[in-house]
């Protein structure tokens, strides 16, 4: 996120767009109804679901499913027509408006319409909307990332921020949604192909010194590694021959499950360091038991980008370690040697490294947490980004366009499909699922379907149907909703049993590598 | 001369911003008024008159969460009426329903061996599950009340127990309406709100349904906000008493808003989850998974020793026995095949501190840059 949490509830209009924000994210959610409803804040909500959050939108823009890119390039087409645009922060702390006002130029309302199935003057009320607030905030999630344009549409995301000057002001800003604890820490600290810690580039022949040089090596590898999306077509072609994965459960999470069974089982070796047997630990060669969050020291870094403490409150089961000690373990038996005290000692070693973070020590952040980037222990931390100028000095606005998502409807698989999660489970349900009550609640997939598609397709509430893709059955009950749209049906992606991800395409986002999760064709029958 | 925005209270004066009320100012100068309806961030009622106070040329006492300080008020917050009225106060909501942690029906003159026999029932499941951790209970003590001056009243409703997670007792509630605001004004998840009239008067979601069937989605903000034991975690009820179990502040588990959480422990488990409601970002408030979520880390399933498959089945090993195997096999491979056939996925799950050291293993030890984790997924 570009601003803090709390700083939501200074926006004037909030514009929420692919977030299921009172059932992903329900403590932000609240902050967003208290900014409508006791604040006069306005929002926009654009979203194909009939979601929660859409009861307090002044605004519900309803866009056909991967149509992103369009209905923000008309609002901005709007913005500029109307004069409404931010031209004096344009002026000063942006480059590449050209391209973009000639690129945004055919968007118009009634061409975006016939691509997102957004009425014209919806999108004509919402650009003004958007565009007359002083401090308008941008919150997203993965209905903007998890498809084949997902960079694109957060690029244009941010294009509509820069527009309106929506950049480096309190309720201001372009803010993903994180979805997992400590997404936002495991990035941060180099869990990327291409990056150490603190988005040190790899290919940086100084920053690669530098870390090679705390860490007592000669050399480090100079080119970035694989992405996950791009190890598993790999496991299958045999090049490649080891997993360490890391309490992650890629067999319920993944794109096209049964391709990835499929990877994980041609290679040599898979070790898996988990809290329990997952659907992947079972396909292990070795599994190593680590303890969870209630049983060790060290920090998460949430969506604000806040490094905030966790605490060991209780033992860990029976021989189960840290798994940061693991590792060390591993190390020193391969050569290595690598022993720390503590978490705090990593920490330490963190702060030295990792510029971002140097201000950061345990004690700083004993009672609350500090936003990076902390570059000094004086520092108060940076809750809000690109207050002075952007990261790169000027922000650069790109001229996209729009494509089309990788799969469409036909006559054999009628409906589109997309994914997401319940407020009663948690991602693949490791942890969710063995407290009773969330699985009374929420204990079984289904499929979501609107009034009229279910009568179209003769399917009743409850009835048990097989959903097939073009990889892949799955069976669910029917479940008839209002939050459904016409066309497209909703599966929660929780369930190994019902796995969603047996449906979904793996065809990825080029720059990120994401899978399409929100877009893919299926058909649905009842189930003999 | 005293400035415009100044007030005096108990004889020290204070300075306060507009729209400040007597409440907002003792409290950020530490004077202790007691309340038991207010709720800090939500609209005052001024439902329980506990907090009222003294100032001077009014005609009656104030409730001071609800009156804005004016300039050069005179206050005084603990005057022997003051006093009177918070005990009557107390006095009728004491026999206003089930308030049986034993305060009702002693004397103030007996209170030691009052509390002994206390301490002697306390094994008594029929106690209120929220003895020694009740706002009505401390400040009968605080104010040496007991609730036998009236007669009390029977409860019209029943318990609810037709949710997993939140027991409602409608014969402990004071109807104080913290639960209306903490539902309306904090979550704004708009599930319940006052019902009935007059003596009849009992929260109610959705038309008198029970939580399960209403609009209710188990964020338990109600069972933090609630001062009495009307509104408890289910489970946690008759797990541990207050001072049997260690609070300790750590970050919740689930998404990415990172709310700060207590985790309450007893005898190494962890039997209940509270909001922190003194640290941002979530200022006390969480959702239904990091208050009841927690099952999972003493759940018998958790793997409590290495695993090595021998011939398709899983073995116990000692760590020794793993981790050696384990730096072997990685040792074999990017001896044979090459460090970049080799793969990292660290964890969205798991502390900055592991992640750091997963990468750094990636790329120092094994000397691979094929490090990702499932930001993406």
């Amino acid at each position: 996120m570009t601003n803090t949490i709390a700083d939501i509830e200074e926006a004037d209009v909030i514009l929420i767009t692919g977030s299921n924000t009172t059932e992903n994210h329900p403590v932000i959610s609240s902050g967003v109804k208290r900014a409508v409803t006791q604040k006069g804040t306005q929002l926009i909500v654009v979203d194909p679901r009939r979601i929660r959050i859409t009861r307090y939108a002044d605004k519900w823009l309803r866009q056909n499913l991967g149509t992103d890119v369009a209905w923000i390039n008309g609002l901005m087409h709007v913005i500029i027509k109307e004069g409404l645009h931010d031209k004096q922060f344009i002026e000063e702390r942006t480059e590449g408006y050209d391209e973009l006002e000639k690129m945004v130029d055919k968007f118009t309302p009634d061409f975006v319409e016939q691509i997102t199935g957004i009425p014209a003057q919806e999108l004509i009320d919402a650009a003004r909307l958007y565009a007359g607030a002083e401090r308008g905030c941008i919150l997203y999630c993965m209905g903007i990332t998890q498809h084949t344009t997902g960079t694109d549409n957060v690029k244009s995301l941010a294009n509509l921020a820069m527009l309106c000057g929506n950049m480096g002001i309190a309720g201001g800003g372009v803010n993903p949604l994180r979805g997992q604890n400590n997404v936002q820490g495991a990035c941060d600290m180099g869990g990327l192909p291409d990056v150490y810690s603190g988005y040190q580039k790899i290919i940086d022949e100084a920053a690669r010194h530098r870390m090679a040089e705390a860490w007592g090596v000669e050399t480090l590898p100079d080119q970035p590694g694989m992405k996950v999306t791009h190890m598993m077509p790999a496991a299958h072609d045999g090049t490649f021959k080891a997993l360490y994965i890391i309490g992650e459960n890629p067999l319920v999470s993944d794109p096209d499950v049964n391709h990835a069974e499929k990877c994980l089982d041609n290679l040599e070796f898979m070790v898996v360091q988990d809290i329990f047997l997952t659907e992947t630990a079972q396909r292990a060669d070795v599994v190593l038991p680590s303890a969870c969050y209630a049983e060790k020291d060290g920090t998460f870094t949430n969506s604000e980008r806040r490094v905030q403490r966790v605490r060991k409150a209780v033992e860990p089961p029976g021989e189960a370690w840290d798994d940061w000690k693991i590792l060390c373990e591993i190390a020193t038996r391969m050569g290595y040697a690598m022993a720390y005290d503590s978490s705090q000692q990593i920490m330490e070693e963190i702060s030295k490294v990792t510029p971002s973070y140097a201000g950061i020590n345990y004690e700083r952040i004993a009672h609350e947490g500090l936003h990076w980037p902390c570059p000094t222990t004086e520092h108060p931390g940076t809750p809000i980004l690109h207050g002075a100028q952007f990261t790169r000095g000027k922000g650069l606005f790109h001229a996209i366009d729009f494509i089309e998502p990788a799969e469409k409807t036909d006559a054999e698989y009628p409906l589109y499909l997309t994914t997401g999660r319940l407020l009663y489970q948690y991602h693949t349900g490791t942890m969710s699922m063995r407290t009773g009550g969330l699985n009374q609640i929420a204990p079984e997939a289904f499929v979501e379907i609107s009034a009229p598609d279910a009568r179209k397709f003769e399917l009743e509430e409850g009835t048990l149907v097989n959903i097939a893709s073009r990889r892949g059955t799955i069976q669910a009950r029917i479940k008839i909703s209002r939050k459904a749209v016409d066309g497209t049906v909703f599966i929660p992606f929780h369930f190994a049993s019902a796995a969603a991800n047996r449906l979904t395409n793996a065809a990825l986002d080029p720059i990120s590598g994401i899978p399409e999760y929100k877009v893919c064709a299926v058909k649905v029958s009842k189930a003999a | 001369m005293p400035s415009e925005n100044s007030v005096l209270i108990n004889g020290n004066r204070f300075s306060y911003k507009p729209g400040d009320t007597i409440l907002e100012v003792a409290h950020r100068n530490s004077i202790d008024i007691p309340t038991l309806c207010y709720l800090k961030g939500t609209s005052p009622t001024g439902a329980c008159r506990m907090c009222v106070v003294e100032v001077k040329g009014a005609r009656s006492l104030v409730a001071s969460c609800s009156a804005p300080v004016a300039p050069n008020m005179v206050v005084q917050t603990e005057t022997p009426q003051v006093i009177e009225a918070r005990r009557m106060v107390l006095q009728l909501l004491l026999s206003s329903g089930n308030h049986n942690c034993a305060v009702s029906g002693s004397t103030a003159n007996n209170w030691t061996e009052f509390q002994l026999s206390v301490i002697k029932a306390e094994e008594n499941t029929e106690l209120c599950p929220v003895w020694g951790d009740c706002r009505l209970q401390d400040l009968a003590f605080r104010y040496q009340v007991t609730g036998e001056r009236f007669e009390p009243t029977e409860t019209a409703y029943e318990m609810e127990t037709a949710n997993p997670f939140i027991l409602r007792d409608f014969s402990r509630c004071i109807q104080c309406g913290r639960c209306v605001q903490a539902c309306n004004e904090v979550q704004v998840n708009q599930a319940i709100h006052f019902g009935y009239r007059g003596a009849a008067t009992k929260i109610i979601a959705a038309g008198d349904r029970p939580y399960i069937n209403s609009d209710c989605v188990f964020c338990g903000e109600c069972v933090q906000a609630c001062p009495v034991g009307a509104l408890v975690e289910k489970d946690a009820r008759y797990e541990a008493r207050p001072w049997e179990t260690q609070k300790v502040r750590t970050t919740c588990t689930y998404c990415g808003v990172g709310c700060q959480i207590y985790l309450h422990v007893k005898n190494n488990r962890v039997v209940k989850a509270s909001g922190a409601e003194e640290a941002a970002p979530n200022f006390g408030s969480l959702c239904v998974k990091g208050r009841f979520g927690f099952d999972f880390i003493d759940s018998p399933d958790r793997l409590k020793t290495p695993l090595i498959k021998d011939n398709g089945t899983f073995r116990e090993a000692s760590w020794d026995e793993a981790l050696d195997l384990v730096a072997r096999k990685l040792g074999e491979i990017k001896a044979e095949h090459g460090a970049d056939t080799i793969g990292f996925l660290t964890s969205a799950r798991i502390s900055n501190e592991e992640n750091y050291i997963a990468q750094k293993f990636a790329r120092a030890v094994v000397q691979t840059n094929n490090v990702d984790h499932c930001a993406r997924l």
